[in-house]
């Protein structure tokens, strides 16, 4: 099969000089703007990020222990009409996915009507049999979901993955929108695009809205497992904006069920956590015992009603590998309609015939580990080596539960600046959707990752990806007005510049 | 205010306090190995590792003591706690853990000073020595302006108060370690020597010109055991140090309702300082004078643990 040309999102068909008619502002600002001068304000950016210590930590290398990731300065654009198609599938899918774990961890429906298999559910160890019968405030579970998606033509959006358990990125999403409305103003007179910096605001909004019933001031905070960690900058950075604190395990102390922290002038009650830590780790009263970032008695005090946890435990079962097969299936059960945005092709090396095919096809397909994640453990048949193909045979035959193998998808492109200029890199897209007690929102926004290396397909962060900024724009371009369907609040208006 | 934050920010304040620090005193030995006929360059390196209480583990390397050997120990050496750079990577690490409590400023200026090491290999001769150790202290400055800019709440008055209490500690150890070149017994006094090295004193706490000002006549040891130990103009003085510690644990007090141990220790400690005259500390010994104030100091330091419930 091999890799198709591919659509792209700014030019339109594959090969093409000309950009699509909605996005000529941008074929001038490319046409006007010398490659060198990009080149300049990229580099000011990535300094500046360097600078913030906006970094990222990569495991297994110990050298270059703190990077930044790459940022590209051409961004990727949406206009309205597209967003809006895209939000109201990104609405059903969360709503599933939240409907999903509060039946799973209650009373079961989606296995006593045999819509899914129940060793799928029971065989999976994101399965947490610990939690089953625990109620979330409100009954949200995935307050913070981050749903990968890609592009294969102008109306053909799918989801790759789904992130429910806690999605990163969205530091990136505000910090590249900083160094653009910085280094590009120009490009906010041409397009009215949508804001994203109220992110902090509204993600506070859906902490306080899921507090224990009863507490009328809540007291919200980040938990980190500490500045070692990856993804460190954006607790802080989330923590900072939001106002609230900043703490680790050993800041919290749980006494009665109530979870405390320790303070200056003493214990404080903590009412809404959102946690950065993963749920095996949480509490080393429930979950491994050996965690030395956990908070013993933290599952104890949820059980009671006394805290909120975003997201809830238990999450992982809804955004595993092995379940995202069935996401049509789920979505459709509790949604009632089809899904308005499809599932890539997948074929569940479980099931006989589906192994057959991938072994038979495995130059032409993408095989991914069940539970791993970052791009680890992952097999580009296309780009493969022999030998590579032929030590994944092996690992499918011996262990043919552990995979999921999907057709190689010509991603789109977006032109990025490359050593000899402008030329189209394939990207993904990670929106961001926060639930709360009010409702589901879109930020309309989000993280684009662009694989820098010519032809490659990935774009994961550790495998040397980079980022762009991601415009959601308020009308459908070229001047035609439209409004973006406000799935974030009341209509965006774009301030141009930054206050002092 | 998490523990935990308060305890960061005090250990950001004293780790900065102390690459500052560490940045002067190399500065000022620099210029006195220059100034120097050997081996009397090699006894002014010597004397930067006894302030800084590294003699010992420079040893340990087996290195000999040249003016490149220990310049580097002292800005670029990460093995030990006495060198700037590792005084950098405490700041940095501390700060990081309480990133949500400085502003970008402040972060920046920790992060650019700690820049300035990152996978430098040596400090270079005289030349290269003194741009490095000038990088650090405009990053320190910059620090010292941002915490002046943020809010006026726990978070500066944790920063200043560490810096206060390393700010006494290191003062008090600078004069310990160079008194008996202060007070020579039997040795002529007022040689080139002897000035360069009080200037050296001077200069490490930036009080070259400010002596000028407060004593209208030439480098007497009494008037710079007095400058450095009485005189709460100088910011960098003993008496300055132990006055703004009272001043900031006030602060703290006030807006947090907190006080205790910590208060009593330094109000007891300004009321004596207040009351000592510099010839009665010669004549009593500025060595014993010395040794009891850097053991004070770090009573309180353990007091601020305690009452701030840090750990």
């Amino acid at each position: 099969m091999g890799i198709r040309r591919a659509f792209d999102e700014i030019m339109g068909k594959s090969g093409s000089m000309i950009p699509r008619s909605e996005l000529a502002a941008l074929g001038e600002w490319i046409e006007s703007t010398p490659s060198n001068e990009l080149r300049r304000r990229q580099q000011s950016a990535e300094a500046t990020f360097r600078q913030l210590g906006i970094t990222f930590a990569v495991y297994g290398e110990s050298d270059a222990s703190e990077r930044i990731i790459p940022f590209d300065i051409v961004p990727r654009i949406f206009l309205a009409n597209e967003w809006n198609r895209l939000s109201e599938g990104l609405v059903q899918r969360v709503e599933a996915i939240n409907a999903f774990l509060h039946d799973i961890y209650g009373e079961r429906r989606i296995l006593a009507e045999g819509v899914l298999p129940a060793d799928l559910i029971f065989g999976n160890p994101q399965f947490r049999p610990e939690i089953a019968g625990i109620r979330p405030p409100h009954d949200i579970w995935a307050h913070i979901c981050g749903i990968d998606l890609v592009r294969t033509g102008p109306d053909d959006f799918y989801v790759l993955e789904d992130n429910a358990r806690t999605p990163s990125g969205v530091s990136y999403m505000l910090e590249n929108r900083e160094a653009m409305l910085r280094l590009c103003p120009e490009l906010f007179r041409s397009f009215r695009v949508a804001a994203v910096d109220s992110y902090p605001d509204k993600l506070l909004e859906t902490m306080k809205s899921v507090a224990p019933i009863g507490v009328a001031s809540p007291v919200c905070v980040v938990l980190t497992p500490g500045h070692y960690n990856s993804a460190y900058y954006e607790h802080s950075f989330l923590a900072d904006s939001m106002g609230v604190e900043l703490v680790e395990a050993a800041d919290l102390v749980v006494d009665d069920d109530i979870v405390w922290m320790r303070t200056i002038a003493g214990l404080v009650k903590v009412d809404v956590i959102y946690r950065r830590i993963d749920d095996d780790y949480l509490d080393p009263l429930v979950f491994r015992p050996d965690s030395m970032l956990g908070v013993p008695g933290l599952i104890a005090a949820y059980a009671a009603g006394n805290v909120a946890l975003l997201n809830a435990p238990g999450n992982g079962i809804a955004d595993d590998k092995a379940i995202y097969s069935y996401m049509p299936e789920i979505v459709k059960f509790y949604s009632g309609s089809e899904p308005k945005l499809p599932n890539v092709e997948t074929w569940r090396c479980r099931e006989p015939q589906a192994l057959k095919y991938v072994l038979d096809n495995l130059k032409d397909v993408v095989v991914k580990l069940v539970d791993g994640s970052g791009g680890y453990g992952m097999l580009v048949g296309p780009t493969a080596t022999k030998a590579e193909i032929e030590t994944f045979r092996a690992a499918l035959i011996a262990e043919p539960h552990r995979y999921i193998a999907q057709p190689t998808l010509a991603l789109s492109t977006v032109p990025t600046l490359a050593d000899a200029g402008l030329a189209p890199r394939h990207v993904d897209f990670r929106p961001f959707v926060l639930t709360g007690s009010k409702g589901v929102q879109v930020v309309p926004g989000g993280l684009t990752r662009v694989a820098l290396k010519e032809g490659s397909l990935v774009v994961n962060s550790s495998q040397g990806g980079g980022t762009k900024d991601s415009f959601v724009l308020m009308d459908n371009g070229a001047g035609e007005q439209a409004q973006v369907s406000d799935a974030f609040g009341q209509a965006q208006v774009q301030t141009m510049g930054q206050p002092l | 205010m998490l523990s935990r934050t308060a305890s960061s920010l005090y250990w950001l304040g004293r780790y900065v306090e102390r690459a500052d620090f560490i940045a002067r005193l190399v500065e000022a030995t620099v210029r006195l190995d220059v100034l120097s006929p050997r081996p009397a360059g090699e006894a002014a390196w010597a004397s930067a590792l006894a302030v800084t209480e590294t003699d010992a583990a420079f040893a340990k390397t087996g290195q000999s003591i040249t003016k490149t050997n220990v310049a580097r120990f002292l800005t670029l050496d990460a093995s030990h706690p006495g060198s700037i750079v590792r005084a950098l990577d405490m700041a940095r690490n501390n700060a990081k853990a309480v990133r949500t409590a400085l502003t970008r400023e402040a972060w920046t200026a920790i992060n650019g000073a700690w820049l300035v090491f990152d996978r430098r290999a040596s400090a270079g001769n005289a030349t290269a020595t003194l741009n490095l150790v000038e990088s650090v202290k405009a990053e320190t400055r910059g620090f010292e302006g941002a915490i002046h800019r943020m809010l006026r709440n726990q978070t500066t008055w944790f920063i200043r108060l560490g810096q206060a209490i390393e700010r006494a500690d290191n003062t008090a150890r600078l004069l310990d370690v160079k008194y008996h070149i202060l007070l020579p017994e039997g040795e002529r006094v007022g040689g080139v020597v002897d000035r360069d090295q009080w200037t050296t004193i001077l200069q490490t706490v930036s009080a070259v010109t400010a002596y000028r000002w407060l004593y209208s006549e030439g480098l007497r040891p009494a008037n710079v055991i007095d400058l450095l130990i009485a005189r709460s103009e100088l910011p960098r003085s003993l008496a300055a140090s132990v006055e703004e510690a009272v001043d900031i644990l006030n602060l703290l007090a006030k807006r947090t309702g907190l006080h205790g141990e910590a208060d009593r220790m330094a109000r007891a400690r300004h009321a004596r300082i207040a009351r000592t005259r510099s010839g009665q500390v010669i004549a009593g010994g500025l060595h014993q004078y010395l040794q009891g104030f850097i053991g004070e100091n770090d009573q309180l330091h353990e007091a601020v643990g305690r009452q701030f419930k840090f750990s």
